[in-house]
Order: C-alpha cells, then structure tokens, then sequence
C-alpha cells in the first residue's frame, strides 16, 4: 500500500498559469457567479422558511414582508386539530382563564383546539421507513456494485440493464398490483412493505452510481492486498470500502433523500398506521384556504432531518476522490 | 517455514469464499428483490394491458380483448400531442439542468473558502419534497400575492404575468421549477467527475501551452462525460415520469398545456379507473423510455472505451 505515501501533490498556486493576474479575475468571477446563483435559488426556501413563522396575513403580503412580527401559529395548526368557534362562543371562549399558551395564540384567530395532529407519528414513521430503506438499499447496492465492477458476471450488461430498466415504469402503473400483491401478503399499510418497496426503488440508482465510483478505484489496490495474503473479503472490506466512502456517502444521500419524500408511493399504500409525512403536507388544509403557514412549518420540520444528514456527510460529499493517484 | 505459510495459505482459502461464490453472494439478492417487486408487476400489468378491466370493480374479472387498447391509443390524436409535449419538455428541462449543473461544478471545481457551504446551499432544492415544492411554487407564482413577479419587476399585484394560468407560459413555469429543482443534482455529479481527474493532465496540458479551450475539449469533458452522462440518463428517465410536480403546480392545466404523458396516464388509471388502457398505455411510456435509455447506455460504453 505504498500508493498512499507519495510524495505532497503539486498545488495549483505553483503552477505558472494560475498566478496571473487574468487568473485571479476570472477566480473572482466564477466565485461571484456560484454565490450569486446560491443567493437566487435560495430565495424560495428563505421564503418558505419564513412563512412558516408569519401569521396569515404576512404571508400574502405584497411587498413580500422581510421583516415581521415572528408568530408559531403555522406549527400550532400543523400539531393541532381545531374547530372554528362560533362568533357568539368566542367572546366567552377567550375569557377562559384555563388556556394555555398555544389555546390562546389559536383563540385570537377564532379557532379552538380539538387535540394533536397525527403530524408526530407520521413524522416517525418517515424516519423509520426512510433510515431503513436507505441502509438496506446503499448495502445490498454496494456488494452487488463491487461483484459488477470486478467480476466478468455471466451476462453482465444485461444484468445492468435490467437493474436501470427497473426504473423506467411509471411508478403509477407498478402501483396497481403491487397493491393488490401487498394486500395478499399483509403488507399493506406496514412499515416493512415501504422499507421493501424503496429499498427496490432505490437499488438501481445506487448499484449505478457505486458501480461508477468503484470502477474508477485502481484495481491494483485490492491487487496488491491479495498478494499481501488478504482472501477477496478482507479486500473487499479493508481496501475497497473505504477507498470507495465518498461514492457510498453520495449513494446514501440521494436514497435517503428519495425515500424521505417519496409521496405516490405512500398514499397509495398505506393508509394510517405507516403513513409517512410527505401525504400529509398538503392535506393540512385550513378551515376555509389553505394555510400556507402550516404547510411551510410542516416542510420546514420536515427538511430539517435532511439538511443536518447532508452537512453531516458534507465532507465525504465534498472531498472529491482521492485515487487519481494510480488511475490509467 | 515455508510449510506453514503453505498451510495457513491454504486454511485461508477453505475459510474464505471464492470468486464465483462472492459474485452470487453479493449479486443475488438485489436481483431476487427486483425480480420479486418489478417483475411481478410488470407481468401482471403487460396481461392487464391486454383486457378490459377497472380497479374499482374487483368483482368483476378482467376480459381479454386483445389489441384494442393499443390499437386505440395509438390512433388517438390527443395521445400524440402530449407526447410530443412530454418530449419537448425532456429535451428542454434536461438540456438546461446539464448546463446549468455542467457550469456549477466547472465554477466549483477548485476549492474556495465557503466552497463547501456554498456547494451545500446549492444542493437545498433537491433535498425537498417535490409534492410541497409544487404546492409552494403556486403561492411563488401567484399573480396577486406571488414573489415571483415581484421579484423579475412587477411590484403591482396583477400587473405581472399570470405564469401558471396562460397556456403559452404554464410548461415554462413548471421547466423554471424543475431546473432549479435538480440542476444541482446534474452539478453533484459532475463534481465528483471532475475531482476525479488527475492534475497531471492539466500540468501536461499546460507544458505544452494548450489553450483553456483545448483543455476543456480535450481533457474536461471527456473525462467528466460518462458521469455526465449518467447524471443526464436519469434526468431524462425521471423528465419523462414527471408528475407530482405538474399536480402541484397545474395539475396539467390551463386545458391541457401541460398535461404530460404521465398526468394524462395517472388521469385514466386514477380518476376514469380504465385501468387495463392505462396499463396499455404505460407500456407505451416503457418502451419509448427504454428506446432512448439504450442509446445513452450505448453512449456512455462508448466513450468508456475511447477513455480506456
């Protein structure tokens, strides 16, 4: 493994052509244009961010307001199942001296509160289905990644292509029977029929995308780990595993991601007990329009999750490959 | 000596696996799941494809008719035109998420301070729920009470245009969306292809006073383009399947301006329940989306080689 100890690369600063001063402009503008398209495309999100803690005029405001009064509402109707009070009761009702402090923010917009949301349970049903779908399909992606990539597999593109064609169907179509299989097989409306389903959906992209990172891992590596006495195993797990982190990181965001918003799927095959958050969102509809407020808190709660995985895993993601060393 | 590493050699080998056993190992059990969840389905639904039969009525079993649901949707003029639609909103949305994305990764590709977080504000989209982004974008595109007009200069209510209501606009609208929804993921890719190439061809390159143009065509793209080229291959797969975005934000309206193959599919399998024409026509979708699959994959094998 003496690959790894060469001597410290050459960086770009001693390189005669990125010293100039035409260099450093064109530095400066690409880095001006990059946080510029940052700053647009992050609009809609500040935006989406923001209404989640303005009241319900606020949010419709023109000029969109930058600076208002911060309220939880939106996360109290998103949490809360209410009725709308009768406007002979609410004079009463707000009187009351036994509310408590999201009762009262709700009193002030004529709406009593009935009791919690399932918003909670869902939320959790997301992060079972979700981590556990992701582990499985980035695991069974990466061997069966590894066994494409080193092996001359009998029938191997179209072993490939039937992975990627899998992908293809409308997930619409595919819907019908495996609904009418999941009824047969009781796994209607359980979390393990959802783990199963995505973990099937995301194996194709993730065998793809691994086997596109363990391609570009020299051979030689795991070449000169067997001489060293290693069986294909100890290879597989000593040297290719963690040469190949940064693609795995990849895989696992993007499945992740994918399951955690997965929508179609989950509305049409669950129904209350493993109903994940995504087919709940829109329905948080308001008594009389939709509450734009709940909507956003709901996503915002729900991002959250993601974003914290993302940066977590933001160096592995980042650090580029580090195997050029050896590449043909 | 020499003995026992014989023999610890050769314990070695009757512990650990060979070859043939590791690839069924670590093969088959992604094969058996997709086998079990796609095949199954797929079969199920080519025979279904073939009958006259509803979801809504289980009693009632579903009768072979033959062709005829093929033989009517492809003599339906309305099946062509949101084709057509449906290709021209692949062509354009993915051309300009691998531009935009190409560009992203060409501008982040040397480290800057903030390069990370910069590269991690710019992946946010991707990372939502396209169900509430379709929602959202509503309210963004809102002529009344929307940013969006306000932000491109129309600080009037209703004096901007009405993006998702004006037939000439509404498939803008919903390419404006994608874009920036998945652009970064077209850039995400890209990036690990581009970090990936070794300086020494650059120091080569610049040796020889090649010109930044001939680097870009000669080293650059070549080298980034079958990660390139996967990035493009499931953009246009997903393009294709779009749906829940175009609910959100049209749901395939003003008429039937945007109403995208897969809308119109969802449409006859999930509100008219013709659930044998839709499987027709969903096999319609698969073979078209297989068509242009193959010539990417064929593609991407051929650069591979010429890379190699």
């Amino acid at each position: 493994m003496a690959v790894s100890t060469t001597s410290a690369p050459i960086t770009y600063a001693t390189r005669v052509d990125k010293v100039g001063v035409r260099y450093q402009i064109a530095r400066a503008l690409r880095i001006a244009v990059v946080v510029l398209y940052a700053v647009i495309s992050l609009i809609p999100v500040f935006w989406m961010v923001t209404a989640a803690f303005k009241s319900r005029p606020d949010v419709v405001a023109i000029p969109p307001k930058v600076f208002f009064e911060p309220t939880i509402e939106g996360f109290i109707s998103l949490l809360t199942k209410r009725v709308l009070l009768p406007p002979g009761m609410m004079e009463e009702y707000k009187q009351r001296t036994d509310l408590n402090f999201a009762e009262r923010i709700m009193a002030e917009r004529g709406q009593r509160i009935t009791g919690p949301s399932q918003y909670g349970q869902r939320l959790l049903n997301s992060v079972i289905v979700a981590s556990a779908s992701t582990v499985l399909s980035v695991l069974l992606g990466v061997l069966a990644a590894y066994a494409f990539s080193r092996f001359n597999v009998p029938g191997k593109g179209d072993l490939l292509f039937f992975i990627l064609s899998t992908r293809m169907l409308p997930p619409v179509v595919v819907t019908i029977p495996i609904f009418l299989m999941y009824q047969q097989l009781r796994l209607y409306d359980t979390h393990l029929g959802l783990i199963l389903l995505y973990t099937v959906f995301n194996l194709s992209f993730a065998v793809w995308l691994l086997k596109g990172f363990i391609d570009e891992i020299p051979r030689e590596y795991e070449e000169a780990a067997l001489v060293d006495g290693y069986s294909r195993l100890q290879a597989f797990r000593k040297v290719v595993l963690p040469q190949a982190i940064t693609g795995i990181a990849a895989t696992f965001v993007f499945c992740l991601i994918f399951a955690w918003n997965e929508y179609a799927f989950a509305l049409m095959l669950t129904s209350e007990r493993a109903r994940t958050a995504p087919p709940s969102i829109p329905t948080v509809l308001g008594t009389g329009g939709i509450e734009w407020s709940a909507i956003a808190a709901g996503t915002l709660g729900f991002l959250i999750p993601v974003i914290i995985v993302t940066f977590a895993l933001r160096d592995y993601l980042l650090r580029g490959v580090t195997f050029g060393a050896l590449r043909k | 000596m020499q003995l026992t590493r014989t023999q610890t050699a050769r314990a070695h080998s009757r512990r650990s696996l060979t070859d043939v056993q590791i690839q069924v190992l670590f093969i088959a059990p992604t094969i058996i799941l997709l086998v079990l969840w796609n095949i199954f389905p797929l079969f199920y639904s080519l025979y279904l494809s073939f009958t006259e039969f509803s979801v809504i009525k289980p009693d009632v079993p579903p009768a072979w008719i033959g062709l005829q649901n093929y033989n009517k949707l492809l003599n339906d003029p309305r099946i062509w035109q949101y084709f057509t639609l449906t290709g021209r909103y692949v062509v354009i949305t993915v051309a300009l998420q691998a531009i935009v994305g190409f560009g992203l990764a060409l501008f982040l590709r040397e480290r800057f301070k903030g390069s990370g977080l910069i590269t991690t504000l710019i992946l946010i989209p991707i990372m939502m729920s396209p169900v509430v982004i379709g929602l959202f974008w509503k309210l963004i595109y809102n002529p009344a009470f929307g940013i969006f007009n306000y932000l491109i200069g129309y600080s009037v209510p209703n004096s901007g245009p009405d993006w998702l209501g004006e037939a000439s606009r509404a498939l803008w609208a919903i390419i404006i969306v994608d874009v920036w929804m998945w652009s970064p993921f077209v850039m995400l890719l890209c990036l690990s292809g581009l970090k990936a190439i070794p300086d020494y061809l650059y120091e080569a390159a610049a040796i020889d006073r090649a010109s930044p143009w001939f680097q870009f065509w000669r080293i650059t793209l070549p080298q980034v383009a079958p990660l390139l080229l996967i990035a493009i291959l499931f953009r246009t797969i997903e393009a294709f399947k779009t749906f829940d975005l175009v609910m959100g934000l049209t749901g395939g309206g003003p008429g039937d301006a945007t109403e995208l193959i897969a809308v119109y599919l969802y449409r006859a399998a999930f509100t008219r329940f013709t659930t044998g024409e839709s499987s027709a026509l969903a096999y319609i979708i698969l073979v078209i989306v297989i068509a242009v699959s193959n010539l990417y994959v064929r593609s991407l094998n051929r650069i591979r080689g010429e890379n190699h």
